[in-house]
């Protein structure tokens, strides 16, 4: 105990001497860096922490130091994650080779396949997206179709991928490919790196409604790929999958509890733009609705510390599993609530008449929509709670 | 901050289960309900509660307790929900005990406290005075007279009223009817001259009652703290009664979801278990989620009495809001799934629905605790 708050001050007192004070402010998504070959800093003060981070292991404190991770345990990365929230530090890099690939790599990977990616991805020279979802694959994933066929010294790979996101920025894809069609569904799925500047490889990018364009459609024309790009054992791909869709539905079920003041705080919005009477937001409507949802937030924010409390003491916990389903719905609930608190001055699009802030909470609310759906919808999601919590039959 | 129980507290609620499951299952408070039972719970109960510590769990060890704190109370309370056991833990234990440890001189202290924890004195918290939960919506009087004082009015609600040994009467020495100010918390024995109780038998079955005071004569040191001054005292103990009020509630919650889940997993209708259908399901699992939520709501509340008070008064109401709203939706949901079956008294779900009716009303409905957490924090 003593042990880790020694470490606490240490990394107290690093922090405040190598964070530069611009860092120190939720990113916005222009100045958030994900690394990659296509990648640039947003400024001189981003480089400078990127690269302080970097070098102490701590884009991925948890990660082994044989692969430029931070060598951190549990509670010390609890505690690093705690003194930059203390002073708002946004984290150095951006990743889904920190976040999704890399810990499936940990357990899966070979040794040569963690010493060439894992590195890269710490450092942040390759950008990683993720290939499962096709056209005719969303929640039923198993289902999945594009085809990498075993040519001796390489996989051919052929199909589309959709919804890729950021797939026109990333450097390579870690995909879910059909090696056994004869196989039954999950069967016959391995899990395939694929570095997109191979030939045959090209992306659209796709517009949403909220009038970005983050994610494309993915296409793979007679893609070689080498064999020693293949994850685990042939045809072994979807517990790979699975054990990846877990660390992504917990990050996912962190959005609310770990990005804070990106957004507009619902407390402060319902003060500059609501009437108050006696200290009490005049509408009744509106001030039940806040309530409720401070009060869900709350709640979701102490289960988060108890998951993480009970994994510390070694409880297997059954909080998890329900977090993605409500962290997610919570943040659809928050954007409708500052639409709501916001009234006209939300609904700008673009353009004069309105603050950045006022057309971040209308194109945030737009996005908002997403949450729900990417990394397994809300309905897969109760029915995943279903099977595996409440272990109701499967019909 | 303790969201994950200690040994010791994990060992007091399982012996707590077992002893429950023995000799307190629902069909107890069936047979209490049946045979009109005068007292409304079992005394041979109560005194082995007694032995096992439980009347004294938030108490001091120099008053005889156990001071194993509210998050000890909570693992037992919680298992009293799950079994919809009536004895009178909860107002003599809890508020009774709260009342004097936060507001009592060290001489009443003395002479009440060790009496609780051994079992010889039950007690009553006398506080409300209409049909929704006013804390200091109060116009019973306490008036000066002879060195000593006389009471009068009237208080509805009085859990376990009818059958405790003395009231914690909170009456008004001055102020107007809806000022914090004011208030004095004085006890009076049940059996006092002038002092009039009526139970009501209540939609769960267990102890409430009506109660008349009509000059009923009271010694001057029969004050509980000090004149005119009890409502920061009386705040306490009511956010202490709700968060212990909240952690039986979350028992009776789990309870009735799991035998509902239960029988999803028995029944079978169109050649299939019903709990295959998906529009079951997914009931089921959004219920599931709001359980993980409140379960974290409650350690926290419970720790909160123990280690961070100033985070009591936000955290009870966020607690007492959560689980009203759960009770009620949990129980709703089991009469549903359980279909025509749900709706007869022979099943214990109905028990648990109307336990949860009462419940919702104690110490605050989710209306008086969402305006409160509202003020809180400042909107
Ligand atoms: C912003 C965003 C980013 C994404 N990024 C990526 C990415 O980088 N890589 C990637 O591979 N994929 C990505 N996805 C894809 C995502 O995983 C899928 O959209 C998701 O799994 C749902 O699949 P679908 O869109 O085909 O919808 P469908 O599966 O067709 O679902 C349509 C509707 O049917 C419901 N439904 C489907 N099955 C069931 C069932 N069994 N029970 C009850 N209801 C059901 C769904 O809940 C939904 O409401 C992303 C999606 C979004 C929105």
């Amino acid at each position: 105990m003593d042990d880790l708050e020694d470490f606490r001050a240490d990394v107290r007192a690093w922090l405040e001497a190598n964070c530069p004070e611009s860092q120190r402010t939720p990113a916005t998504p222009d100045e958030q860096y994900w690394g990659g070959r296509q990648a640039s800093f947003a400024s001189e003060d981003a480089r400078l922490w990127f690269e302080r981070m970097r070098d102490r292991g701590w884009t991925a404190p948890e990660w082994p130091e044989a692969y430029g991770g931070g060598g951190l345990s549990a509670q010390q990365a609890r505690a690093l994650k705690d003194e930059m929230n203390q002073i708002g530090a946004r984290p150095p890099l951006y990743s889904l080779g920190l976040w999704m690939l890399g810990p499936a790599l940990l357990e899966y990977g070979n040794e040569e396949q963690k010493q060439k990616h894992l590195r890269a991805i710490v450092n942040g020279e390759i950008r990683w997206c993720q290939g499962y979802s096709e056209p005719g694959s969303g929640s039923d994933l198993a289902s999945l179709q594009t085809r990498a066929e075993d040519k001796g010294d390489h996989f051919l790979v052929n199909g589309s991928k959709i919804w890729t996101t950021s797939a026109d920025k990333s450097d390579w894809i870690f995909c879910l490919v059909r090696t056994d069609p004869s196989a039954k569904k999950q069967k016959g799925i391995s899990f395939l790196l694929i570095d997109m500047a191979t030939e045959g490889v090209s992306t659209t990018p796709i517009e949403l409604i909220s009038g970005e364009s983050e994610f494309c459609q993915t296409f793979f024309d007679n893609v070689k790929v080498p064999k020693e790009n293949l994850v685990g054992e042939l045809n072994k791909g979807w517990s790979i999958a699975k054990a990846l869709l877990v660390h992504e539905r917990k990050l996912m079920s962190e959005l609310g509890s770990e990005s804070p003041r990106k957004v507009l705080d619902p407390v402060a919005a319902a003060r500059e733009y609501l009437d108050f009477d006696q200290g009490k937001i005049a509408d009744p409507e509106l001030r039940r609705a806040l309530t409720r949802y401070q009060m869900q937030m709350h709640a979701i924010g102490l289960t988060h510390m108890r998951g993480f409390e009970e994994r510390s003491a070694g409880i297997r916990s059954a909080a998890g599993l329900v977090m993605k389903y409500l962290g997610t719905e919570a943040e659809k609930v928050k954007s409708e609530l500052l639409l709501a608190i916001l009234g006209s001055q939300g609904l700008g699009w673009e353009g004069e008449g309105f603050t950045t802030e006022e057309l971040d909470t209308l194109r945030l609310w737009a996005g908002s929509k997403t949450l729900t759906i990417a990394g397994g919808t809300s309905e897969v999601q109760l029915n995943v709670i279903a099977k595996n919590a409440l272990e109701l039959p499967q019909s | 901050m303790a969201l994950v129980l200690n040994e010791e507290q994990r060992f007091l609620q399982d012996t707590a289960r077992e002893f429950l499951n023995k000799r307190a299952p629902v069909s107890e408070l069936r047979k209490l309900r049946d045979e009109r039972d005068e007292l409304g719970y079992s005394p041979e109960l109560w005194q082995e509660m007694v032995e096992l510590g439980w009347s004294s769990i938030i108490l001091p060890e120099q008053y005889g307790g156990l001071e194993f704190g509210f998050l000890g109370l909570g693992t037992v309370l919680e298992e009293t929900g799950r079994t919809l056991c009536a004895s009178p833990l909860f107002a003599t234990a809890v508020l009774g005990a709260s009342a004097l440890l936060l507001g009592a001189s060290e001489a009443q202290k003395e002479r009440l406290l060790p009496a609780i924890a051994a079992g010889e004195t039950t007690l009553a918290l006398a506080l409300e005075e209409s049909n929704h939960h006013k804390p200091h919506h109060i116009e019973t009087r306490l008036t000066a007279n002879e060195g000593g004082y006389l009471l009068n009015g009237s208080k509805c609600f009085v859990l376990d009223g009818h059958s405790a040994d003395h009231l914690l009467v909170i009456a008004r020495s001055s102020g107007e009817i809806n000022d914090p100010e004011g208030l004095t918390m004085v006890l009076v024995a049940r059996d006092a001259a002038g002092l009039k109780c009526q139970r009501t038998i209540m939609a769960d079955s267990r102890n409430a009652a009506n109660v008349v005071f009509d000059n009923v004569a009271l010694e001057a040191d029969a004050v509980i703290g000090e004149l005119g001054a009890a409502w920061p005292v009386l705040e306490q103990v009511l956010d202490r009664g709700r968060v212990a009020m909240a952690a039986e509630m979350l028992g009776l919650a789990r309870e009735s979801f799991e035998r509902t889940i239960a029988y999803l997993k028995e029944r079978v209708q169109f050649g299939v278990l019903i709990g295959t259908f998906q529009g079951l399901q997914h009931r089921a699992a959004d219920m599931q989620a709001e359980l993980e939520l409140a379960h974290s709501v409650v350690l926290q509340a419970l720790s909160s009495v123990d280690d961070s008070p100033e985070q009591l008064p936000l955290m009870a109401s966020l607690a007492k809001t959560r689980l009203n709203d759960l009770v009620k939706r949990v129980t709703n949901e089991a009469v549903q799934m359980h279909g025509g079956i749900g709706v007869t008294d022979e099943l214990e779900i109905g028990l648990f629905l109307k336990r949860a009716r009462v419940a919702m009303q104690i110490l605050g409905d989710s209306g008086f605790h969402q305006d409160r957490y509202a003020s809180l924090c400042g909107f």
